[in-house]
């Protein structure tokens, strides 16, 4: 197992690198502009556009570049062309609110994906199942700035039942906290809803034909600790995996819009910010900020995947 | 003796299919090509019937943009009517009021003018602006769809036909495009491109071009239906037909497109489908936030992102282009969930495909 981790890791590292360098690559190789009068966006003076060129060393060979980009990057000395302000220090202040954000939708979305994916598959071809595959359909094909927009209008201003924007630190009032988040936390969850609902229904509807739940069912066992303990625990292993690689999309990017009509602070709404004054080199540091964490996330996906699954890791160490 | 003279047993046959039970019969359902028996288990989709209906009224509705432009509202997506007036049921009525607030859904009270209103400060058509939008962003979800699936089952085909390093290259580039998060990719191209537009060899392209959000939403999904065909042709080059192709002299390129491609068909036309919906909820999210469809031109999303502003006031604004979008993308993942389960009952390809991989792999290194 431990050599299993290790070889996960360095591959993370590797990978990381190389998403890297696609980033440089992205921010000041494309072709065809002056990669200074880009970044210092749409209107600039021309003596920006001169201390930006110099500042970034444009006329140096691109190896140089790309190690004096990742230099301001890790040492915090990136600074936004927008507002002139420390770029690190703006995701570092951001990081709160796109957590709450995040891990408030995953749990919302783990619970009724899972009630929804059970009660479904345990009632297959019932007028329950069929409202739930309808509304598990609406829910991965509706854009979540039309759930954002619906709710808004609803609950902010046809009834005044929750704030409209605003971000509370958890530790200045716990209450605050959750109240500003429940729209923001339910936007973001309907997608993964459906989605989830979905795939645990067909995963429940394969365990059910396997052997071992016949074998459950003939030895005696009652019909709910078969449900539960033999096809949903077996049913719940890919579910697993899943969530691994979505919690580290929405945190790594998924929540941009979520945040920017919500008006949160996190990093997405840094990131919908820089869009609109095309100020890049914020958005050059929040791609590399989501690209860490949907390969972390999926490296740590792989390790827990293999820890529940031993063929996996058996296998891989056995090349 | 019998005048005929005995075939000779040793010699070939002259017309081996007259003693060969071989040839099927010509009716029964067990004469049915797949496609067709396909077609019959469609027919009873009710559901999936009804969402091809509605895709195709969308269609009609966005093609029909010109001739509600010049016929009924009598104005251009893009004109503006700030300071016009529009007689309604013979009272003129200001289209924008004093105070900036743009006039609401007429319907047809002044004879399909404002049918769903104005759409603000400037006072533009909203009816026909949704239109033209949905123009936009159907254009866009069906061309990035298609380069997509081409890229793809191009990839996955050189992938999983010749293995070794060539499989590692490709696996490993999509592995790398896997590892953004699939928005911030498309904004982080979006605006480098926006900015500066594209050039290479000798296509050109400027900053507002929409070929530019084509080919970036067509690039980023790509990983996500080369993985699948990839794996199916993994399983497929093992069989046998495959092996008489090579034994009766097939090159590789005739193996990959005239033996293994067909076996694809099913799976590529599955894709196709909810790929166009996953590619417009794409563009939708990227014009949303600035970093799709750039000026002048405009779609459901970009249309949503300035509707938003006037939540309270104008809430249609909103609403009419995002339910447009919801409507397209619910009527395409129905659609393509009816058309898997039509073509191929046991298949495993899931409406989701975009949220990737169903199982890791642990082979990022």
């Amino acid at each position: 197992m431990a050599r299993f981790v290790a070889r996960r890791l360095a591959g993370m590292v590797l990978v990381l690198f190389v998403v890297s360098l696609l980033v440089f690559a992205i921010f000041n190789v494309i072709p065809n502009s002056d990669p200074a009068q880009r970044m210092a966006g749409k209107n600039a003076e021309p003596i920006l556009v001169k201390s930006i060129e110099e500042d970034w060393g444009f006329d140096e060979p691109l190896p140089v570049q790309y190690w004096s980009m990742m230099e301001k990057v890790f040492s915090g000395e990136l600074i936004s062309y927008g507002d002139e302000l420390n770029v690190d220090e703006r995701i570092l202040e951001g990081i709160p609110a796109t957590f709450s954000l995040c891990i408030g939708a995953a749990v919302i979305w783990l619970f009724f994906g899972i009630l929804f994916g059970y009660l479904s598959a345990t009632r297959a071809g019932g007028w329950l199942d069929r409202a739930l595959t309808v509304g598990s359909v609406a829910g991965i094909s509706i854009p979540v700035f039309l759930i954002a927009a619906v709710l808004l209008y609803l609950f902010t201003y046809k009834i005044e039942l929750f704030p409209a924007s605003g971000y509370v630190p958890l530790l200045d009032d716990p209450l605050q906290w959750a109240y500003h988040l429940i729209l923001p936390w339910f936007t973001l969850a309907v997608l993964n809803i459906g989605f989830y609902s979905r795939v645990l229904r067909s995963n429940m509807l394969d365990v059910m034909r396997e052997d071992y739940v016949r074998t459950a069912r003939a030895k005696g066992l009652d019909e709910r600790r078969v449900l539960i303990r033999h096809v949903l625990r077996n049913s719940l292993i890919p579910v697993i995996t899943l969530f691994g690689l979505d919690f580290g999309a929405t945190i790594g990017g998924g929540a941009i819009i979520t945040e920017a009509i919500f008006s949160l602070g996190g990093v997405g709404q840094y990131a919908a910010d820089s869009i609109t004054n095309l100020d890049l080199p914020p958005l050059m540091a929040i791609t590399l900020f989501g690209a860490f964490f949907v390969v972390f996330f999926n490296a740590v996906t792989d390790v827990v995947y293999a820890y529940l699954d031993p063929r996996i890791r058996l296998g891989s160490s056995a090349q | 003796m019998p005048l005929e003279p005995q075939p000779d047993p040793a010699l070939p046959a002259g017309e081996p299919d007259e003693g060969f039970p071989s040839a099927p019969p010509a009716s029964g359902a067990e004469g049915h090509s797949p496609w067709y028996l396909a077609y019959r288990r469609l027919r009873r989709n009710r559901i999936a019937l009804a969402s091809l209906a509605l895709f195709i009224l969308i269609v009609v509705f966005v093609l029909a943009a010109p001739l509600w432009a010049n016929h009924v509202a009598d104005t251009g997506p893009n004109t503006t009517h700030t300071t016009e007036k529009v007689s309604v049921d013979g009272e003129k009525r200001e289209v924008v009021s004093v105070e900036g607030k743009p006039i609401g859904p007429l319907w047809f009270g002044a004879g399909g003018k404002f049918f769903l209103g104005a759409d603000g400060g400037l006072g533009r058509d909203e009816m026909v602006r949704l239109m033209y939008g949905g123009r936009t962003s159907l254009f866009i979800g069906l061309t990035s769809a298609l380069i997509t699936t081409i890229l793809a089952t191009i990839l996955g085909l050189l992938a999983g036909y010749f293995r070794g390093w060539t499989d590692g290259v490709i696996s490993r580039t999509m592995d790398v495009i896997w590892s953004f998060p699939v928005v911030l990719l498309g904004i982080a191209l979006g605006t480098a491109l926006a900015l500066g537009g594209l050039k290479i060899g000798p296509i050109e392209m400027a900053g507002n071009s929409i070929w530019i959000p084509i080919l970036i939403i067509a690039v980023v999904y790509t990983p996500y239906m080369a993985r699948p065909i990839r794996g199916e042709v993994l399983a497929l080059r093992e069989k046998e037909f495959v092996e008489a192709a090579v034994a009766q002299g097939a090159g590789s390129l005739r193996v990959m497109f005239a033996e293994l491609l067909p076996n694809l068909w099913s799976t590529i036309i599955v894709f196709f489908t909810l790929n166009i919906a996953n590619n417009m909820l794409l563009e939708a999210s990227l014009s949303f936030l600035g970093a799709g469809v750039q000026p002048p031109n405009s779609s459901w999303g970009k249309m949503v992102s300035t509707g938003v502003e006037s939540i309270y006031t104008s809430p249609l604004l909103a609403f009419a282009p995002g339910v447009m979008i919801l409507l397209t993308v619910l009527s395409l993942n129905v659609f393509g969930d009816g058309l898997r389960d039509a073509l191929d009952p046991k298949s495993k390809i899931r409406l989701e495909a975009h949220a990737g991989l169903a199982e890791p792999e642990g082979t990022a290194a």
